[in-house]
């Protein structure tokens, strides 16, 4: 037994992956997860690692049911993206998806506030990397608008902490719930992380523009560890199952119409975000299993779907849907396993998303949210539309775009392959997952009920797809951006501040001009009467001035006799 | 396309059209078993007949068709931002 922080084995790790090249330096990625999982493994139970900094003591290592699933999960989603990204000659990526794994479980062993602020922080400054590595220009303004937000988040986490501190004088992580304005910010902290409704731009801007194997890991951890922080500081809170709620909706419309596929995974992502913080609002422990479960299954498909995306982009150089289509000629491999990853978001039966998804529902009925449930029954058929049927369908089936190519290096096949094979067998097999789950679970995904329902709601929104597509009713995919609330600072911001500028600029300009006149005005008046021929300045004979005494006198004289 | 290219299994149409066909076959099949099985019904709203499939079709339909009208509000040219 021992209590070596997980995230440790990751820093050291990426050390070595900085100084290793080629063949050694795939074996040292490849060790780190397999050494950080023996590590969790043999971690002692109920561990506790404690660092004191200056009158506080700093708990780098907590152990308990939740933060070892995560833990885990984090461990398997960092296998599955280094074996994705092994082909890769690039050192940045490497080092940096490693440190960024790293400090996602650092954040998740986090026994206190001050800890998880700093995992909060480097999670931010880690991960854009993995978004300028691209090395385009769009993808450095992302990755810079990435950033801030992120950064944001953390300060805001950090102000929360402070106000928190101040008011309680603890900085324990644990059930924080909303009351006070120092909880509020904590959840406002955790909610941009988390995607929420008009805070969840930064999502769908920054990973499309990541390369292919960085939005692989970027979909794994910032997201999750976010999920976890709300399971872990606000269960139970009402106001995260409309939340919850809204954010399985919205995202929804707008994947029906993104092209850029990897784009409709973001607003995908986000809808799934969405059934994990509804959970986690119910509260039950029917609701914050299903949460977390979800949350574990999510990785790995959204991860699954991502890397077929990332396979077609980095073998076709496009990912946009009005350009695509017909590659399951090329690509048999990566598409059967894209549809896999497709069947596993729809939660169709034997697949993963079908026994994690549908305990957040059952919940939502029982503890009697009916209009929650029905929106989240309208967004289970939503996700069938864009993760189910548009992802697979305009890349590799559709009309036929003419491309021709291969299917991606060995390496990207096998972790694809690698998480198709976890979403299976999850699904088919879920009683594995279910203990590890924070509460004991009693509840049987496979009724004959759930199967119907499930999959008539599944087959229906199939036969609608049909429908639209034969009638023509079904949009077409066209080249073009939709508003969202990115608007706001991409578009009306800078504009403001154009505006601001146009409509400052004649105004300092006018009040200068009339300031400068007024001075040189004085000047000119002083200059008249003081000036060499001002009348201040002139220079009378004395011959004049004897005239005029003799003036004054003679008037004196004068009033002196009256 | 290259003529020497194979001819994959969807370039023939009529096995799309067999796609197609299964698809119907399947939705008239789990349509038909709720004569069959008891589903177990938590809430009111799940006594109708075929309420999930009913559901799924109509929420499907509504969620494209209305996002089309989204559409007219919220595209932009795809360098809309660049400017």
């Amino acid at each position: 037994m021992n209590s070596v922080a997980p995230f440790l084995v990751f820093f050291l790790g990426a050390v070595l992956v900085a100084m290793t090249r080629g063949r050694v330096r795939a074996a040292v990625l490849l060790a780190i997860p397999l050494v950080g999982a023996f590590n969790l493994f043999t971690i002692a139970d109920a561990a506790v690692g404690n660092v004191a900094v200056f009158d506080y003591t700093l708990t780098y290592l907590r152990v308990d049911r939740l933060s070892m699933l995560f833990g885990y999960l984090f461990h398997l989603a960092a296998f599955i993206g280094i074996v994705y990204s092994l082909h890769l000659r690039d050192t940045t990526q490497h080092v940096t998806g490693t440190l960024y794994a790293g400090s996602a479980l650092g954040a998740v062993f986090a026994g206190d506030l001050i800890t998880l602020f700093v995992f909060w922080e480097l999670l931010a400054v880690t991960s854009v990397f993995l978004i300028l590595a691209r090395r385009t220009e769009r993808a450095r303004a992302a990755a810079m608008r990435y950033l801030v937000i992120q950064v944001l988040s953390g300060v805001i986490l950090l102000a929360g902490v402070l106000i928190r501190l101040h008011q309680t004088g603890s900085i324990a992580f644990d059930f924080i719930g909303l009351d006070g304005l120092g909880s509020w910010l904590i959840f406002l902290a955790f909610g941009i992380k988390c995607a929420f409704p008009l805070l969840h731009n930064w999502l769908t801007d920054s990973y499309p523009e990541a390369t292919p194997t960085g939005t692989v890991f970027l979909c794994a951890f910032t997201t999750k560890v976010a999920v976890y922080a709300l399971a872990r500081g606000f269960p139970g809170t009402e106001i995260l199952v409309y939340i919850g709620a809204a954010m399985t909706m919205f995202p929804i419309f707008y994947a029906v119409l993104e092209n850029d596929l990897r784009k409709v995974l973001g607003y995908s992502m986000i809808n799934q975000l969405g059934f994990m913080v509804t959970g986690i609002g119910i509260g039950t422990a029917l609701a914050i299993n299903g949460a977390v479960s979800h949350a574990f299954n999510d990785v790995v498909f959204k991860g699954l779907l991502f890397m077929s995306m990332g396979a077609v982009l980095h073998m076709t150089g496009r990912v946009k849907a009005s350009e695509l289509g017909g590659l399951y000629k090329s690509m048999p491999i990566t598409a059967t396993c894209c549809l896999v990853g497709a069947a596993s978001i729809s939660a169709f039966p034997l697949f993963s998303g079908f026994v994690s998804k549908s305990m957040v529902m059952v919940a939502a009925l029982e503890e009697g949210y009916p209009v929650v449930w029905l929106f989240l029954l309208f967004a289970s058929a939503g996700v069938m539309e864009h993760a189910g049927i548009k992802i697979p369908f305009f890349s590799f089936f559709s009309h036929d775009s003419g491309i021709r190519t291969r299917e991606p290096p060995l390496n990207m096949l096998v972790a694809m392959i690698l998480a198709a094979v976890i979403c299976v067998f999850i699904g088919s097999y879920p009683w594995v997952l279910y203990d590890f789950l924070p509460f004991p679970v009693d509840y049987e995904p496979y009724t004959m009920a759930h199967v119907l329902t499930q999959t008539q709601l599944l087959m229906f929104a199939i036969l609608a797809f049909v429908t639209l597509k034969l009638t023509g009713l079904y949009p077409p995919e066209l080249p073009s951006v939709n508003i969202d609330s990115e608007w706001f600072y991409r578009r009306l911001l800078p504009r403001a501040v154009k505006l601001f500028k146009a409509v400052l600029a004649p105004l300092d300009l006018g009040v200068r001009r009339a300031a400068l006149g007024f001075v040189n005005y004085l000047i000119a008046a002083v200059f008249r009467r003081a000036g060499p021929d001002g009348v201040l300045a002139r220079s009378p004979l004395a011959g004049g001035m004897v005239v005029w005494v003799l003036v004054l006198l003679a008037l004196y004289l004068l009033l002196n006799f009256l | 396309m290259n003529d020497k290219e194979k001819r994959h299994i969807f370039d023939n149409p009529r096995n799309v059209k067999r796609v197609i066909h299964i698809i119907y076959a399947v939705c008239a099949l789990v349509f038909a078993s709720e004569f069959f099985i008891d589903r177990h019904v938590d809430h009111p709203w799940e006594i109708l007949f075929g309420f999930y499939g009913l559901f799924g079709f109509v929420a499907f339909v509504v969620l494209v068709l209305a996002a089309k009208e989204m559409r007219k509000a919220l595209m932009r040219k795809e360098d809309y931002y660049d400017e």
